[in-house]
């Protein structure tokens, strides 16, 4: 039973990391900023949770110690990091990075444009 | 919802006062025993049972893990796919929400559904501008966004 466990979490964690460098790979692959923010916000999310989960697993079940950290972590990841992703295309936006030029719609140009005209 | 919580507690110290036993197991006891007596007189309080927010919340959280699994595998598809076959866009959302915490948390969850990201929120608070990754039909994707994500939210926050 001990030896299938170690071997679950090990999957866990190795999905993990594959699913982190999946998500690299699409930062290096993606044409724009918007586009990478995409594969830097979800992917890495998930593939930090898989990781600090195997962790938690393991500590739990064969070190005998709960630790309480790695599940404060996993929620601290899972709340900033969608933030992360917005603020950075946000700020990318309004300094006037342009979208990658096979874009089909852009509906928040019109308002920023009169925005401006206001002021 | 802060009375009945407030409420509940003081109901298990009673409990744990009439047994005079200061114990975990008291307390769960007598905070199931409070649980039971608020649910049965819930018609006597102004606002719901709070039970049912909680497990609103609970289907909230369940909704945001799911999402992120369907997302991340989603966007992973799309990124080692041999040609790129996305077609960008931005879209504006109507969104009925009102407080700013909703706002938050409806924008939040846009931030893990497949292929979408918030870029900003309006100045009249009652639109968002979403970057979506693969943009077949906006009309249909802020459908889908208002069906499920904003009538979760609604359930916890107006019940």
């Amino acid at each position: 039973m001990s030896q299938t466990g170690e071997i679950l979490i090990g999957l866990v964690v190795l999905i993990g990391a594959l699913i982190s460098a999946l998500s690299a790979f699409g930062l290096v692959r993606l044409p724009d900023v918007y586009l990478r923010s995409h594969a830097a916000t979800k992917s890495a999310t998930l593939g930090v949770l898989f990781i600090l989960a195997g962790v938690f697993l393991y500590f739990a079940f064969y070190l005998e110690h709960v630790s309480a950290k790695l599940l404060l972590g996993i929620v601290f990841v899972f709340i900033t990091a969608p933030v992360a992703g917005h603020l950075n295309g946000r700020a990318a936006y309004r300094s006037g990075v342009p979208l990658w030029e096979r874009s089909v719609q852009d509906d928040w140009s019109v308002s920023i444009k009169k925005e401006r005209e206001k002021q | 919802m802060a009375l009945q919580i407030l409420l509940n507690l003081i109901i298990a110290f009673v409990w744990m006062f009439l047994y005079n036993d200061w114990s975990v197991p008291r307390f769960t006891v007598g905070y199931l025993l409070g649980v039971i007596c608020i649910g049965l007189l819930s018609r006597f309080w102004p606002h719901d049972f709070y039970m049912k927010r909680l497990w609103a919340v609970m289907k909230l959280l369940i909704l945001f893990v799911k999402e992120l699994f369907i997302s991340s595998f989603a966007v992973m598809l799309q990124i080692i796919r041999p040609r790129l076959e996305i077609r960008p866009g931005i879209f504006a959302l109507e969104t009925e929400l009102t407080s700013d915490w909703e706002i938050t948390v409806l924008s939040c969850l846009i931030c893990l559904t497949p292929g979408t990201l918030t870029l900003d929120v309006g100045r009249d608070g009652r639109t968002l501008y979403i970057h979506a990754m693969d943009i077949e039909d906006a009309a249909e994707l802020s459908k889908q966004i208002k069906g499920t994500f904003e009538r979760a939210i609604m359930e916890v926050t107006r019940s």
